[in-house]
């Protein structure tokens, strides 16, 4: 088992449930990125998703669109981030999934990208525009390498489809908590409460829930029946409204504490 | 030829595919199902022929530019008048398709990108027609060039999205439709205007479009008792040459050119010619060629041609030049403005500028075949929307 398995399990044996964080490399420099990664640990976060910038984000709200853009005008590259991977990995142990759009990975090369992201410590990979019909393109060079292709449970997902998405899954399942895109609506809890025990009969993996979370209520509440949640465009936002404050990364480490605290 | 492509995930070759966000994919997969049935229902192909033959007012004729022919003083030259469909292009010929399919599904909404307004104003026409609620994304910056078409589409009911990101161009239309999209999709008909986006799109509006070759191919029968020698057609998305080119893509000794946009030149960093002057890369749910940079961040098109200013290209066009079924080749801003003046003189028809791009691209071929020689060029649309941009070049006072 990887890093992403170690967690999840450790979780369980502690019945504690996973913070994982959203971060877009890069914005506002890949310097900051690698703080932040460093300030998430220490405040408890569990696993890092680390948002590889695109040009085109069509799985994006105005938030992480606006990161992706900063990112990039900074020069942000996929080779940056696969060092910013390694560069933290020498220190930190936590569980980190690269994630993005396919471009970028296939401009690499994809085979020469699995090996690069697994000997820089990349754990997991999460391909917004690469759905199961077109995934084994990336899955015949990551499965094999032992990186994690962590699939997305959309709510528009019928059940024939979820059973054949959960029979390949590795990691954890990431439920997308609403028909939209990244930070634009509030989730219904009751609706994902249904939805995720659905996914729970289908596999044994954990189930993170995302996009649209931001307080630490809603945290509490989908933790009562997730293994985990996501927090994205609210943790961005907080990076970009203080990119100029000193205290930054006590601003955004305070944040994910609190959020922390409702999942233990 | 294969004539099964696309397989059953929409590939042409490597092109092609569903690179699309999960809560996409069943909505996608819905579509190709009543696509799939709706194909081979008789009724719904005779309901669609009758709009076609009744609304659009098709057949359009293919029509013999004489002095056109005469004054370059080689092949023959026929157009095939697409800009005299209803709305002024040949994107009636698919927006009819798709809402009439849309009905079928039961979808009520309707949404489309637009470039040049002309896709925008087609799919405003057929919602109005159906009784569709209608939005429309358009970049600001085709919103200030394309003036006339948005008032058409207001006209018409539909609400113009304003797009802001990007260049605010064809490209950042689409990124913003896909969003809507992702956010409506259960109640909502997303008509994609070229033969590009996810599988079954691309072959779905080639199958729409295909009423182009078809009509083209009997005329000429009947005209020359033979086929053309040349077809040539301008490609953005590519929907209109597709269209052109499909039904006689089996037969022989017929050269194709596909004529992408220039721009300011190949060799600067403004143009739209995805297949000269790009590398195959995924956007928009498909793979296929696409302008970007070696990291794979795609880059902003650029031609005075709104309908053409995308830096992808349609999958299948992707496979018929590896292929080599058709050739691509390319006519830049100051060609298409020259093609424009011309055909306006000699043959007192405004093209638009994206089809002024076959025009010149013919005007470069005919003086050197012989005059037995016929070439066919799909003339897709009509030129009152560019009047503005013609004016601000300084082409005439």
């Amino acid at each position: 088992m990887g890093r992403i398995g170690d967690r999840f399990e450790s979780l369980r044996g502690r019945k504690e449930k996973a913070l994982i964080v959203y971060l877009t490399a890069g914005d506002p420099s890949l310097s900051v990125t690698k703080k932040l990664i460093f300030g998430m640990e220490k405040a408890g976060v569990d696993i890092l998703e680390i948002g590889v910038p695109f040009s085109d984000p069509t799985a994006d709200g105005p938030v992480i669109q606006a990161a992706s853009q900063r990112a990039l005008k900074a020069g942000t590259t996929l080779q940056g981030v696969l060092d910013l991977v390694a560069e933290a990995r020498k220190v930190s142990e936590i569980p980190i999934v690269l994630f993005g759009y396919f471009n970028p990975i296939f401009a690499y090369g994809v085979k020469k990208f699995a090996h690069a992201a697994h000997s820089a410590g990349v754990d997991g990979v999460l391909v917004v525009d690469l759905p199961y019909e077109e995934a084994k393109e990336l899955r015949n060079y990551t499965d094999v390498i032992g990186i994690d292709f962590i699939s997305l449970i959309a709510p528009t997902t019928g059940k024939e489809r979820l059973t054949k998405i959960a029979a390949e899954a590795m990691g954890f399942l990431y439920y997308i908590s609403i028909t939209g895109i990244t930070g634009t609506a509030a989730p219904k809890i009751n609706n994902i409460k249904i939805e995720v025990g659905k996914i729970r009969k289908t596999t044994n993996l954990p189930i993170a829930v995302g996009f649209g979370i931001s307080k630490p209520q809603q945290a509490r509440d989908i933790a009562c029946f997730a293994d985990g949640v996501v927090i994205g465009s609210a943790v961005v936002r907080l990076i970009d409204e203080n990119k100029n404050n000193r205290d930054l990364i006590k601003i955004v480490s305070d944040y994910a504490s609190v959020i922390k605290k409702e999942l233990r | 030829m294969n004539q099964t492509l696309p397989d059953k995930n929409g590939h042409f070759g490597i092109f092609g595919g569903r690179y699309a966000a999960e809560t996409l994919m069943p909505a996608l997969i819905e579509l190709e199902r009543a696509y799939q049935t709706a194909r081979k229902d008789k009724k719904f192909q005779k309901e669609f022929e009758w709009y076609q033959h009744e609304y659009a007012g098709r057949v359009t004729p293919l029509y013999y530019a004489q002095r056109m022919t005469a004054t370059l003083g080689g092949a023959k030259i026929y157009l095939k008048r697409e800009d005299l469909n209803h709305t002024g292009s040949h994107k009636i010929n698919n927006t009819l398709g798709q809402a009439l399919l849309a009905r079928r599904m039961g979808k009520k909404k309707v949404i489309a990108e637009t470039g040049a307004g002309q896709h925008g104003v087609a799919t405003a026409t057929v919602a109005a027609l159906f009784g569709m609620e209608c939005k429309i994304f358009m970049g600001e910056e085709d919103i200030r060039r394309q003036a006339p078409n948005v008032f058409r589409m207001k006209i018409l009911g539909a609400e113009v999205v304003p797009v802001k990101s990007g260049t605010a161009t064809l490209k950042d239309a689409m990124n913003e439709a896909m969003r809507y999209w992702v956010s409506s999709v259960r109640d909502t008909f997303y008509v994609i205007g070229t033969t590009a986006g996810p599988h079954p799109y691309p072959r779905m509006v080639r199958d729409f479009q295909s009423v182009i070759g078809r009509e083209a191919k009997k005329q000429i029968i009947k005209l020359e008792g033979r086929n053309p020698d040349v077809l040539i057609a301008c490609v953005g998305g590519g929907s209109n040459a597709m269209g052109t080119f499909y039904p006689f893509r089996n037969e022989k000794n017929i050269a194709m050119y596909g004529v992408e946009a220039a721009g300011h030149g190949l060799w600067t960093a403004e143009h739209s010619a995805s297949i000269n002057g790009g590398k195959v890369g995924v956007l928009h749910g498909n793979k296929t060629y696409l302008l970007q940079d070696e990291h794979g961040q795609v880059r902003d098109a650029y031609s005075i041609a709104a309908g053409l200013d995308y830096p992808g290209v349609g999958p299948e066009h992707a496979y018929f030049h590896t292929t080599k079924k058709v050739r691509y080749v390319t006519a830049t801003d100051k060609e298409a403005i020259a093609a424009f003046s011309f055909l306006s003189l000699k043959e007192g028809i405004i093209p638009a500028l994206e089809s002024a791009h076959a025009i010149a691209y013919a005007m470069k071929m005919a003086p050197k075949m012989a005059k037995n020689k016929i070439i066919v060029i799909c003339l897709s649309g009509r030129g009152d929307k560019d009047a503005q941009t013609i004016i601000e070049k300084g082409v005439i006072s």
